[in-house]
């Protein structure tokens, strides 16, 4: 069944799919940067794939000079009970991510909890504040680069 | 004289304005203490049993907006677990959501065996929808003790913990813990299940729709928990939907979504039950929702207590399951097997999965990127009570202050998994 949706969005999209995965009985289509949006309103609104559930955006850090992270969705179509995983990459020179928000409400958490963990920016999320580390906050703590005893001093102690 | 008065006036506003703001938000009132008041309730609010801070913009007694801020239990599992061997990382899965951590355990396994490409003998995948559906009880329980509770009926919240103290007694004598269980392992389970224990459950299970029958006698028509709970929190079915809603809380806006059943794992797809759902999307469809859950959760037990088979509890996998310590300490084999799994941890093969079950508060799901080494490169938490919670806003939005706490207590009070 998700066979014939990975060939829809490659009929659709043919400049857009840059890899399909298949791993575990679950596919993963690489989607480029720019087109994700686009990507995103077609599977939610095509009557055969109906892709209107968000379940999760989520980083990776891949660690290599290029493409260095990944923003991963996870979406889910109710009406046909199953699920989708897309993938983009981004550098770290250039952290801008469109943002999944206006396709899928409930995007804005996962994205929000996404910038906090790795600094992508997600454009066109209208509240990209931290989810769990203090706003002040200066690393994105789930980064390879990041130490995970934490840096010292990071997080000032209350003040008496 | 008077312009400096209305200087300290100021000044002396600003203060107090300075005190309601914490610093570690950024969220912008515009003229606080001039007719609206903005009010933080929370991280530590006896109504809220999870930790969450809500800050609230009041116009009177209505709420005029919400923030809810998360992270005040943020322990950061996901750093720990790329970290952490896949075995390891199973006692972290029971401090996610610490009212059911025998289903965290389960779903947890379910995504390092699908990674693995291994399967549970028959018996294991039997013990695990027990433990599960036991777990969900256990989470139902307090949840419908907490609601009735917050809402001014306390004697609910003493019988369902009478009940929770039953299943505690049951997991102590399974898994040698209460709260702390890590009962799973990978390809198995850390050890059997004793008839001892499946009498016990039998046991429970006889007595236990009895039990919530006198819970429901005492709500069904109490005209104050009605009147609290009845229209209060609506949601729209397309709002729901969107904002990711997930587990008993979708269901009670009438959309048959649950994971046992779209994408069956274990048994599930040979045990006999309905999933319930109801239109409200009220506070009180939730109610019935899980009402209705616990009363499925007894019949799959019944059924899989009668339809488990016998036989071994370990997958025949021995470079991936942890062998028996009584072989470790006289066959040669095994010395090894668990030298190599203790020391550099299962290795399987690169890739990367996702599987999710419905746990009591929505779809938990984990998801796995591996390089082949011992330990996960990255291991994602999909939290239900973060995507439920972000549906927190709209939900109070209008209501009364007193209704915050009802409405928390009918998405779930306990949001241990949010902040991961």
């Amino acid at each position: 069944m998700v066979e014939n949706v990975v060939e829809l969005v490659k009929k659709n999209f043919p400049d857009s799919v840059l890899a399909v995965n298949e791993f575990r009985d679950q596919t993963t289509l690489h989607i480029k940067k720019e087109d994700i949006v686009a990507v995103c309103t077609f599977l939610r609104d095509d009557e055969q794939c109906k892709f209107d559930y968000i379940v999760d955006v989520l980083g990776a850090d891949a660690y290599t000079p290029e493409n260095r992270f990944e923003v991963i969705y996870n979406i889910y179509s109710l009406p046909y009970k199953r699920r989708l995983l897309l993938k983009v990459f981004t550098d770290e020179a250039d952290l801008h991510v469109p943002s999944v928000t206006s396709v899928w409400q409930g995007a804005e958490w996962p994205e929000r909890e996404t910038y906090d963990m790795f600094g992508i920016i997600f454009d066109g999320n209208k509240d990209l504040r931290r989810m769990y580390m203090p706003e002040e906050f200066e690393y994105y703590p789930l980064r390879k680069d990041y130490p995970l005893m934490g840096v010292p001093d990071s997080i000032p102690l209350p003040r008496k | 004289m008077n312009t400096t008065l209305h200087e300290t006036e100021t000044q002396e506003k600003n203060k107090i304005l300075a005190a309601l703001e914490d610093k570690d938000t950024n969220v912008q009132f515009a003229d606080a203490l001039e007719n609206e008041m903005v009010l933080n309730m929370g991280p530590q609010h006896p109504a809220t049993h999870g930790v969450l801070r809500i800050l609230v913009k009041l116009d009177g007694e209505t709420v005029a907006a919400a923030v809810p801020e998360l992270g005040y239990l943020h322990r950061g599992y996901e750093k720990l677990a790329e970290n952490c061997s896949y075995h390891e990382f199973i006692p972290h899965t029971d401090r996610l959501d610490y009212l059911s951590p025998l289903m965290n355990n389960t779903a947890y396994i379910l995504a390092v065996e699908k990674l693995l490409g291994i399967e549970a003998p028959r018996r294991t995948k039997f013990i695990r929808v027990i433990v599960s559906e036991l777990a969900r009880i256990s989470s139902h329980c307090l949840w419908l003790g907490a609601l009735a509770m917050d809402i001014g009926a306390l004697t609910v919240f003493l019988w369902t913990f009478r009940e929770r103290e039953k299943l505690y007694d049951i997991f102590e004598k399974l898994t040698g813990a209460r709260f702390t269980t890590s009962y799973t392992r990978i390809g198995g389970l850390e050890q059997d299940m004793t008839d001892d224990v499946k009498a016990m459950i039998q046991q429970f299970i006889d007595q236990f729709p009895e039990k919530l029958d006198e819970c429901e006698r005492l709500l069904n028509r109490n005209k104050i928990f009605i009147d609290r709970t009845d229209g209060v929190g609506v949601i729209s079915r397309n709002k729901a939907v969107a904002m990711g809603m997930t587990g008993p809380n979708l269901r009670a806006v009438g959309i048959e979504h649950d994971l046992r059943r779209a994408s069956p794992y274990l048994v599930y797809n040979e045990l006999d039950f309905n999933i319930p759902t109801f239109d409200g999307g009220d506070s009180l469809a939730r109610y019935y929702v899980r009402i209705n859950e616990m009363k499925q959760c007894v019949r799959i037990l019944q059924q899989a207590l009668e339809k488990i088979p016998a036989g071994p509890i370990h997958a025949f996998e021995t470079k991936k399951v942890l062998p028996r310590k009584q072989r470790i300490y006289t066959k040669m084999e095994e010395l090894i097997h668990d030298f190599m799994i203790i020391n550099f941890g299962v290795e399987p093969p690169v890739g990367e999965v996702y599987h999710a079950v419905e746990a009591s508060k929505g779809e938990l799901g984990f998801y796995i990127q591996s390089r082949g080494e011992g330990h996960p490169w990255r291991l994602k938490i999909h939290s239900p009570s973060f995507m439920n919670l972000q549906s927190l806003a709209p939900l109070i939005q209008g209501r009364m202050i007193s209704d915050i706490v009802a409405i928390i207590g009918s998405i779930d009070p306990v949001m241990g998994e949010a902040d991961k």
